[in-house]
């Protein structure tokens, strides 16, 4: 083993790298955004007393969560266009990734809701709120709070999921450095940097979380 | 003779096939204040829960000043009322509960004031100044900026009445308010309690503490087996009970 590492190919086109990981980042904040609200008003509908929605609630839990992510981007980018849909590759991977975020998110809220004391409610209602009122101000806010540490995590795995959208093309870190190695040939160096990239990001990305749900948590 | 403030008749309830109210009347005057007790089982929770409809009824009547609470009579059919109906029937009462049940995510000042601004439709000024005017009644003020989680029992559910009664109710419902305390807590709850019975507030109150319920009732309520099986003024009931399971009950407790 003599081999010589260079990183010159890997430094002269960094730049790249750092404008593919502000991609994923965007495509990761805006999916869990879209999942957030996917994953509530699937939960709601879970929770339902209308039979249809709980039916169709766990239908689209069920599919999502049994179907391996690469598969579900595919699907959605190759198989819609024959369908008559036509999306660009971002929008495409932004909604496989929110139907993803929203599948497992509706999990973590119907649980946090259901872990919501029922008291909270009843005293809602004697106060005369309704019931949207109720849900509005008083559940969903406790139980947002509730979650953020099951939020994180999923927000993470989000990130570092987006890493598959090179599989269409789009163009964030993974992609970046795939078009490094080819031109390149710099395997090591350049899948050795793209690492170190994704560890710092996720390590910081979680560290700005942690505070968030310290500030944000219900104080005891 | 007024109209009472609140009157129950012929009040039924049933969860499945087990009938827990079978059947009561009680009315209360405006300034009345009335204490149920009874057994656990005996089924005076969930009379007070009928009142504001935290529990449905399958038969009966409540009126709370002059409005039917909960159904009404469409061409001799039992009909609940629309939600919103519902939702103001129950702003007509204030209720604390045993659990206190704050919001655990607002202030002690939020918490009071999220009914008078969402339901009230206050302006927040005006919300505000009403919210610490109660907070400051029940001795809280100094707390306002507090959460729930940064309370005692006893400061909590202080927080809790200001909450229910910042919504100006007509009647008060107090469910069994001291029982989650520690023992020491006790005291400033009821004379919290004390305060608003003696400026007229009507009340309808479930208790085990008996010598409050003695020094604070015009009426005591002996509830047995979903029924009223006795009542009258505190002294009749505790001195001279008529009924030879209050007579039972009330040896069994302490004072």
């Amino acid at each position: 083993m003599n081999y010589q590492l260079n990183f010159a190919a890997v430094w002269r086109d960094f730049d790249t790298l750092l404008v593919g990981l502000g991609l994923g980042l965007q495509l990761a904040l805006l999916s869990i955004a879209i999942g957030c609200v996917i994953g509530l008003l699937m939960a709601f509908a879970m929770l339902s007393k209308h039979r249809a929605l709980r039916i169709l609630a766990s239908v689209y839990v069920t599919v999502v969560r049994n179907t391996p992510i690469l598969v579900l981007i595919l699907l959605i980018y190759f198989a819609l266009p024959s369908l008559g849909i036509r999306l660009d590759k971002i929008p495409s991977f932004i909604i496989t990734l929110s139907l993803y975020a929203g599948a497992y998110l509706t999990e973590v809220f119907r649980a946090g809701l259901l872990n919501i004391p029922k008291g909270l409610r009843e005293a809602g209602l004697a106060i005369g709120l309704g019931e949207w009122q109720i849900r509005a101000y008083i559940t969903v806010p406790v139980m947002l709070r509730n979650v953020l540490p099951a939020l994180s995590n999923n927000f993470i795995s989000l990130f570092k999921d987006t890493s598959l959208a090179a599989a269409i093309a789009v163009p964030e870190l993974t992609y970046y450095a795939r078009k490094i190695n080819v031109e390149s040939y710099r395997v090591i160096e350049t899948w050795l940097v793209t690492t170190a990239l994704y560890v710092a990001a996720c390590y910081l990305i979680a560290m700005l979380l942690r505070y968030l749900e310290q500030r944000l948590a219900i104080r005891r | 003779m007024n109209q009472p403030l609140l009157n129950i008749s012929g009040l039924r309830k049933q969860y499945g096939a087990v009938e827990v109210l079978k059947g009561v009347d009680l009315s209360l005057q405006r300034g009345n204040v009335v204490t149920l007790i009874g057994s656990s089982g005996s089924g005076k929770t969930t009379l007070l829960r009928c009142v504001n409809l935290l529990e449905e009824f399958q038969g009966g009547q409540i009126t709370l000043d002059g409005e039917s609470i909960g159904y009404r009579d469409v061409a001799g059919k039992r009909v609940r009322h629309p939600e919103k109906v519902i939702a103001q029937h129950r702003a007509m009462t204030g209720m604390a509960f045993q659990q206190f049940n704050l919001f655990p995510h607002l202030t002690a000042l939020q918490n009071v004031t999220l009914g008078l601004l969402k339901v009230k439709h206050m302006g927040k000024d005006e919300a505000v100044a009403l919210a610490e005017k109660w907070l400051e009644r029940v001795g809280l003020l100094e707390r306002r900026n507090h959460f729930p989680g940064q309370l005692s029992g006893g400061q909590q559910q202080r927080v809790a009445i200001a909450r229910a009664i910042a919504m100006n109710p007509s009647l008060m419902l107090f469910d069994e308010v001291t029982s989650a305390l520690d023992p020491e807590l006790v005291g400033e709850v009821l004379s919290v309690i004390k305060n608003l019975a003696q400026e007229g507030m009507t009340m309808l109150l479930v208790t085990h503490e008996m010598r409050f319920a003695y020094e604070v009732s015009d009426n005591i309520v002996f509830m047995n087996q979903g029924r009223i099986e006795e009542q009258g003024p505190p002294k009749a009931i505790f001195e001279r009970p008529q009924s030879p399971r209050l007579a039972e009950f009330l040896k069994n407790i302490r004072f």
